[in-house]
């Protein structure tokens, strides 16, 4: 395995047989203490690179998919070709994609977040445009005849109207690009992926495996929980029911939030 | 679509023409968690032959108790009897083979052609492939459908023509009894109409014994030899034919149902032809005509004695006005009347020669008999 | 890194030479692939129809189907094979337990989704006409359902030959090889693998939106000309699934 030079070289790695640790030694199945003696140094802050790229990717996405998604709701012939191209970007395997991008932006975070970017677009914009076309066209037909200009049906009905689509988007493309992210470790050791490969370099280090991988999918999950909690804040009115990895008690947990003033006003 | 060994042997009589008799006795449905009853003790029977139309609110049970008769729906208590045989006694795959089945939204299957829609219950049956054919061409002409409609997919033709699809598609294996359910539900009030008619005049000919859900009283009373009113509860209140429904409601709910112009209504139920009308006096057209002591009754004809004219109160000829035919309905010949200043109505035979006057008392004293035109005209027929 | 000093245009130049004198050796590793992605798609094919075809057409479970396929997406490719590297060593069984994992969900949701929507007037038209329910499963519901399993079908080779090359991490072989290998085989066969396995990635994907569209059925053709609805396509998640299946299960 040549893998550490393919990655470009990462921090300083200790060989775990050297280690004291005698589950580390034995390559036990997962060692809580080098786990947690190894979190300020190795998981720490691969957690925090992880968070990084990704919040950075899926905002950028995001901006990008909005901005395209509107573009094809008021002209549609825009759409087919925006969902050829962000489909083809979609369809690259990720390793390759991120290999494809070296000769134009080098091993740098750079790189890995212009494929993760690239990733995102297809999500976002198809459920984001879904969202848009979802609106009963009664409810749009209302508002037209009750004097509503394009500008004020767009603001006032249609994007409100929107926003589980868009959530649920959000929720996807987030997942997905945290995933994905992983991947990019490749390219810049960076995030999660760093110790997997880190711990190829070892020796196929199981601890190592198992606690990046696990990490990874707790930070999907809570990700995706607090995507979920938002919507409920930024749309308290789309109560519909939505499938979630959260269990449903959660989900109505974080409901149960104090209502507007208004709200309770009435009540 | 598959053929079934099993529906192959076990019916011997799979063209037979004949119609069945169905009978209900105390039925009962009730669904686990749910104390009260679906259906209550449903008992009545249909003749072969014959319309009978179940009719009630929403949650009378009515769907239910249809679904159950091609055992759709399980039956708790009681049994349903198809020519004296429990329908429990056959599987349900190969009973519902024998029975014709239409459904308001129709459920024609989207992904085969009209002609393959028709012929799914044939070829369950293991019908060869040129008796399909023949079978679906046969059907086509029936419902006065081009036969180039047989390669077309459901999307592709209207939605009056699907509805007649579905009714091909429910009877082409020649069921015995046919279930169906608010048929022209989902269809514009006037092609409803055009295929109720159609339907009427299709069931002179194939004589099929029907069960036929709907909400609407006026198509029960339009469409049915006998209706059943249901009730909330699953309850069946009364089972009569639609002229002793509407002349004599068993109670405040069936009187309500049917509406306070249920009078009306059993005008629509009687034509002019089945009335006994009042003789005219038929003049040659330009007689002229002067102290008449019932000017009303005075005809002026040609001389195919068909009307030109009639005579005015002041003893000139006034035009002829609205003609009633004996196939106009009492509440029709009622309306034209009431149009005309209550004039008795000009009444001419199917050739257009008078026939006879038809005045409002005669009309009112349809509706006084017990048993109005409706049973009188069946009587006729006999 | 090593291949930065020259110019854009010369490392994909290199990568182009890299292919013309290795064709042999990149179609040996492109078959490999392809094996390990069909035998993986294989595999979770054969685990995945038959419960989802089942559940969708006695409409159960739709909370269970939608739940494993969002779970599913949050399970990152190099997460599975991370962890069955630890759990079964390296080799070709933990590559393939961890491709055919990545390829369930969406071929689960998608089932699921397709059989449970089967408009319900053909299935009750189908049982009233006497068709058994074997009948019913393989003459209406999966006819009807099938441009949306399609969609779910793609969606998952999609996944399985994106993984595809990190697999050879975990000695899975295939194009993976070259480009974790950049040791031996030097910037150019990294970059000329990474454009191999992206073109292979979208012929594979062009080849199976053209195989959708052969086996969908012309009444199904005609019907969403006539209705101006479009042919499902790679599966991007929540929202679209719930908005076919109009997800609202009866609370039961």
């Amino acid at each position: 395995m040549n893998l550490i030079v393919a990655a470009g070289g990462g921090p300083v790695i200790p060989n775990f047989g050297g280690s004291a640790d005698k589950c580390a030694q034995n390559n036990g199945l997962f060692c809580w203490h080098w786990f947690t003696s190894h979190w300020g140094s190795i998981f720490g802050p691969a957690l925090v690179q992880h968070i990084v790229l990704v919040l950075i990717a899926v905002s950028i996405g995001f901006v990008i998919a909005f901005a395209a998604a509107l573009l094809a709701y008021r002209m549609p012939r825009w759409e087919a070709p925006i969902v050829i191209v962000s489909s083809l970007l979609y369809t690259i395997p990720s390793l390759a994609l991120f290999q494809i991008l070296v000769p134009f932006t080098g091993l740098t975070r750079l790189t890995v977040e212009i494929a993760l970017v690239m990733y995102c677009l297809l999500l976002l914009f198809s459920n984001i445009v879904t969202g848009l076309r979802e609106v009963p066209e009664e409810v749009r037909d209302a508002a037209r005849g009750m004097g509503l200009t394009p500008r004020q049906i767009l603001l006032r009905i249609d994007l409100p109207l929107a926003v589980p689509a868009i959530f649920a988007g959000l929720r996807v493309a987030t997942v997905t690009t945290i995933s994905l992210a992983t991947v990019g470790a490749f390219v810049t050791n960076q995030g999660l992926g760093a110790p997997i490969f880190d711990a190829i370099g070892r020796g196929n280090f199981k601890t190592e495996f198992l606690a990046a991988a696990a990490l990874a999918i707790l930070l999907a999950w809570v990700a995706d929980l607090l995507l979920v909690a938002l919507q409920g804040v930024v749309a308290p009115w789309a109560s519909r029911r939505r499938s979630s990895l959260v269990p449903r008690g959660v989900v109505r947990a974080i409901r149960r939030r104090p209502r507007p003033i208004s709200a309770v006003r009435e009540a | 679509m598959e053929t079934e060994a099993t529906a192959k042997s076990s019916n011997p009589r799979e063209h037979a023409r004949a119609a069945a008799s169905l009978e209900f006795r105390d039925v009962s449905k009730r669904y686990p968690g749910n104390d009260e009853p679906a259906l209550r003790d449903l008992s009545f029977e249909v003749a072969a032959g014959e319309i009978c139309v179940l009719v009630g609110p929403s949650g009378c049970g009515k769907t239910t108790a249809m679904r159950m008769v091609n055992r759709m729906i399980d039956i708790t208590e009681g049994d349903i009897l198809l020519d004296g045989e429990s329908v429990r006694s056959r599987p349900p795959a190969e009973l519902r083979r024998h029975i014709g089945y239409v459904i308001q939204q129709i459920g024609l299957f989207p992904h085969v052609s009209v002609g393959d829609n028709i012929a799914t219950v044939p070829r369950l049956l293991g019908w060869d492939r040129r008796r399909v054919e023949a079978r679906v061409d046969e059907l086509l002409e029936l419902i006065s459908l081009p036969s180039e409609t047989r390669e077309r997919y459901p999307a592709e033709i209207s939605g009056g023509q699907r509805q007649r699809v579905g009714v091909a598609r429910a009877l082409a294996a020649d069921p015995p009894l046919m279930l169906m359910d608010e048929p022209f539900g989902a269809i514009d009030p006037i092609t409803r109409e055009r295929l109720q008619n159609e339907f009427l005049r299709l069931q002179e000919d194939i004589r099929k014994t029907i069960v036929f859900v709907t909400h609407d009283i006026d198509e029960a009373i339009k469409m049915g030899d006998r209706i059943a009113i249901m009730r909330e509860g699953g309850v069946l209140v009364q089972y009569d034919t639609p002229d002793r429904i509407l002349a004599d409601p068993k109670d405040e709910f069936v009187a309500q149902f049917v509406g306070l112009d249920r009078g009306l209504k059993r005008l629509a139920l009687s034509k002019l032809g089945d009335l006994s009308l009042q003789a005219a006096e038929c003049l040659p057209d330009g007689t002229p005509v002067r102290g008449h002591a019932d000017h009303h009754r005075v005809v002026f004809v040609d001389d195919r004695r068909h009307p030109v004219g009639r005579l005015g109160e002041d003893g000139e000829p006034e035009p002829v006005g609205p003609v009633g035919k004996p196939d106009t309905s009492l509440r029709d010949a009622l309306s034209l009347i009431m149009s005309d200043a209550n004039r008795p109505l000009v009444v001419v035979d199917a050739d257009g020669a008078v026939a006879g006057l038809a005045r409002v008392d005669v009309i009112a004293s349809a509706l006084a008999v017990g048993n109005g035109g409706h049973a009188a005209r069946e009587d006729a027929a006999r | 890194m090593l291949a930065l000093g020259s110019s854009l245009g010369t490392q994909f130049l290199d990568s182009f030479k890299f292919m013309a004198n290795n064709t042999g050796h990149l179609l040996h590793d492109t078959l490999s692939t392809l094996a390990l992605s069909g035998a993986a798609l294989g595999v979770a094919l054969a685990v995945t129809l038959p419960p989802a075809v089942w559940l969708g057409h006695v409409h159960r479970g739709s909370g269970f189907a939608i739940r494993i396929a969002n779970l599913g997406r949050a399970l990152p490719e190099l997460g599975l094979i991370a962890i069955f590297l630890a759990l079964l060593g390296l080799g070709f069984l933990n590559v393939m337990v961890a491709l055919v994992i990545v390829g369930i969900p969406p071929i689960l949701a998608n089932t699921f989704t397709a059989v449970d929507g089967v408009d319900p007037e053909a299935v009750d038209a189908a049982r009233g006409m006497g068709m058994t329910e074997r009948g019913i499963v393989f003459k209406v519901e999966l006819p009807l359902a099938l441009p949306l399993m399609f969609a779910g079908i793609r969606t998952a080779s999609l996944f399985i030959i994106g993984a595809s090359p990190l697999a050879a991490i975990a000695g899975g072989g295939g194009l993976g090889e070259i480009i974790v290998n950049q040791a031996s085989y030097g910037f150019d066969g990294v970059l000329a693998a990474a454009l191999w396995i992206a073109a292979l990635a979208l012929l594979v994907q062009g080849l199976l939106a053209l195989l959708q569209k052969a086996l969908t059925p012309k009444g199904l053709k005609v019907r969403a000309r006539a209705t101006g609805e479009r042919a499902p396509r790679i599966d991007v998640g929540v929202a679209d699934a719930e908005r076919i299946a109009g997800i609202e299960a009866p609370a039961a």
